[in-house]
């Protein structure tokens, strides 16, 4: 059982939030209730995807966001930026821009974090006692869904690390020379990775020292274009990476390494009916599987800028340019530093959270899924989400964990007016039942 | 806990989905993932068996605290002879549903192997009645 605490990144902001139920209804692992009229999160369910954050209409849901001038504790100042970071950008501000700018505003060296899928590549590493069919954890979102939603399929998570976590520990590996205690800043285009980076102890956290949101990086980096008529143009510290690299992020983009027969599925909701066919399917004859959260995989992550299909495009124009596979200079680079990667090849096996489960005791957890049953015959079944849980069942269930009343059902209460009460617990003071119903008496 | 499915005859579009409905069950119960698997598996394959081969029937789940029971009874037509029917590979199904993708012969072999307890009660002219115990302690 993992008993750590993982951190979430999606934050409510209280006094936007109207309490209007299409982030609860929303989200995947049902993570979200209302209470005295505002949306709560449940941290042992939420997987920090941002279907909440996308779907809410009053701007009520943000992304946690750690101060720019944090690089400033560092002398060596490394950029570990994704391919996503440069397609945020039109056509008109070039690769050259984007890096000079980078510089300029204070990183002292660029990776591009795909970079770590050719250092793999170079490594010859290898997955080892897979359960087919093996499945991508490049999508934090979905390695997360699978430990908290898809318990039986744990084991099909694929173990090799990540490319930027891979591409970290080469750039900590090539600076050494230069300072023990570089710097190195992820830049996310998503929620799920910075969950991620700040969970104490995971691999995340002991790779980079922090994280910058893309959105928060395009905005400086526009800004200090506009300012700047004639850039200086800047390259990448290992500058050149294979079309397979830059592609990686892109839906379909993990395809190319893998033989055999795969599938790449993309936004929440796909993945979700995937993944209940795939846990009782004996046999799929599919050899790996690409998982994405969101639509277009990273290009559509929550914090990005830009349109998710121009973004793609870009990406796949520039790609055009690139070689299929490294130079021997580049090669012997990356051999050089293979003593960085000696047994820190694989991640540690995952394991399943059983966060859905009704109760760790068995016997407590039988009786409580009795009650469920029981409280749903009860209960309308119309899932109108005004009890302040997503659906009826997942009220029922709210109820057997004793987190929750049968008095908050609107429907039952509308049925039978007598009993007393208890829409102000679930919609705060503005709404009482009884003064509404006085009024029509009026 | 009781928990009951009605399983239709020839319609493989419905295939899979009291066993999903029974899977969703044993998450919320904190059974061991591969103590879940197995229990699915065996009755995955009971229900297309159902689907397949009878005039249709009904799965009843019993869980408790130690053991979980899976009953499947059919309304007929029975199973002739219940040791070829053991046999993998072995199979009756026709050749439309050999089409579908099911019929391997692999039903009845890979629900013993899965379940802790099988024992079947059918004749030829007869309803079938399955019953598959499952023992719920920890596995290594």
């Amino acid at each position: 059982m993992n008993n750590q605490i993982f951190h979430h990144a999606i934050r409510v902001i209280p006094s936007s939030c109207k309490g209007c139920t299409h982030c609860m209804k929303q989200c995947p692992t049902q993570a979200i209730r209302i209470r005295h009229g505002k949306a709560e999160i449940n941290g042992e369910l939420c997987i920090d995807c941002g279907q909440c954050m996308a779907v809410c209409p009053n701007d009520a849901i943000k992304v946690e966001q750690d101060p720019f001038n944090q690089l400033e504790n560092y002398e060596v100042r490394v950029a570990i930026v994704p391919a996503v970071f440069f397609a945020q950008f039109p056509d008109t501000v070039t690769f050259g821009e984007i890096l000079g700018a980078l510089y300029a505003i204070g990183f002292t060296h660029i990776y591009l974090a795909e970079t770590g899928v050719d250092i793999l590549n170079v490594l010859g590493a290898e997955e080892e006692e897979v359960e087919l069919p093996l499945i991508s954890n490049f999508c934090p979102a979905v390695q997360r869904l699978i430990q908290i939603r898809f318990p039986l399929l744990v084991g099909n998570l694929s173990r090799l690390r990540p490319p930027a976590q891979v591409t970290a520990i080469f750039a900590r590996s090539e600076l050494a020379q230069l300072t023990i205690h570089p710097g190195i800043f992820y830049f996310t285009p998503c929620a799920a990775k910075i969950a991620q980076f700040k969970t104490e102890g995971s691999e995340e956290n002991k790779l980079f020292d922090g994280i910058i949101n893309i959105d928060t990086a395009y905005n400086i980096v526009s800004t200090y274009l506009a300012k700047h008529d004639q850039m200086r143009k800047g390259s990448l510290t290992f500058s050149m990476y294979t079309k397979q690299a830059l592609l990686w992020s892109l839906v379909k983009g993990q395809i190319p390494s893998h033989h055999g027969r795969t599938l790449a599925v993309d936004e929440m909701h796909n993945v979700i009916e995937f993944l209940e066919i795939l846990e009782e399917e004996e046999q799929t004859n599919l050899q790996f599987l690409e998982l994405e959260a969101c639509a277009e995989g990273c290009m559509g992550g929550i914090l990005t800028v830009r349109n998710r299909f121009l973004a793609s495009e870009r990406l796949k124009h520039y790609s055009q340019q690139l070689p299929e596979t490294l130079d021997e200079a580049f090669k012997d680079r990356i051999r050089s530093q293979s003593k960085a990667f000696h047994d820190n090849i694989l991640l540690p096996p995952f394991e399943a959270t059983m966060a859905i489960g009704l109760d760790t005791d068995r016997s407590r957890a039988l009786y409580k899924l009795q009650k469920v049953t029981d409280i749903l015959k009860v209960l309308p079944g119309i899932d109108c989400g005004l009890c302040g849980s997503p659906t009826c069942k997942s009220l029922a269930e709210d109820i057997a964990r004793n987190k929750a009343s049968l008095k908050q059902c609107v429907v039952l209460k509308l049925r039978n007016a007598q009993t007393s009460s208890s829409l102000s617990r679930i919609w705060g003071d503005q709404a009482k039942a009884e003064d509404v119903q006085k009024d029509d008496r009026e | 806990m009781h928990q009951e499915y009605t399983i239709p005859a020839q319609d493989f579009s419905v295939a899979g989905v009291a066993s999903s409905n029974f899977k969703q069950l044993l998450k919320q119960l904190n059974l061991p993932p591969k103590v879940i698997k197995r229990i699915i598996v065996a009755v995955f394959e009971a229900e297309i068996n159902v689907i397949a081969h009878s005039y249709g029937g009904k799965i009843i789940c019993e869980l408790s605290e130690d053991t979980i029971t899976v009953e499947i009874i059919d309304t007929g037509p029975g199973i002739p002879n219940l040791d070829l029917a053991m046999k993998e590979g072995w199979s009756t199904a026709t050749e439309e549903i050999q089409e579908m993708g099911y019929g391997a012969g692999m039903g009845l072999p890979n629900i013993k192997k899965s379940c802790d307890r099988l024992s079947i009660k059918t004749k030829a002219g007869d309803h079938t009645h399955i019953t598959l115990g499952f023992d719920l302690k920890e596995e290594p």
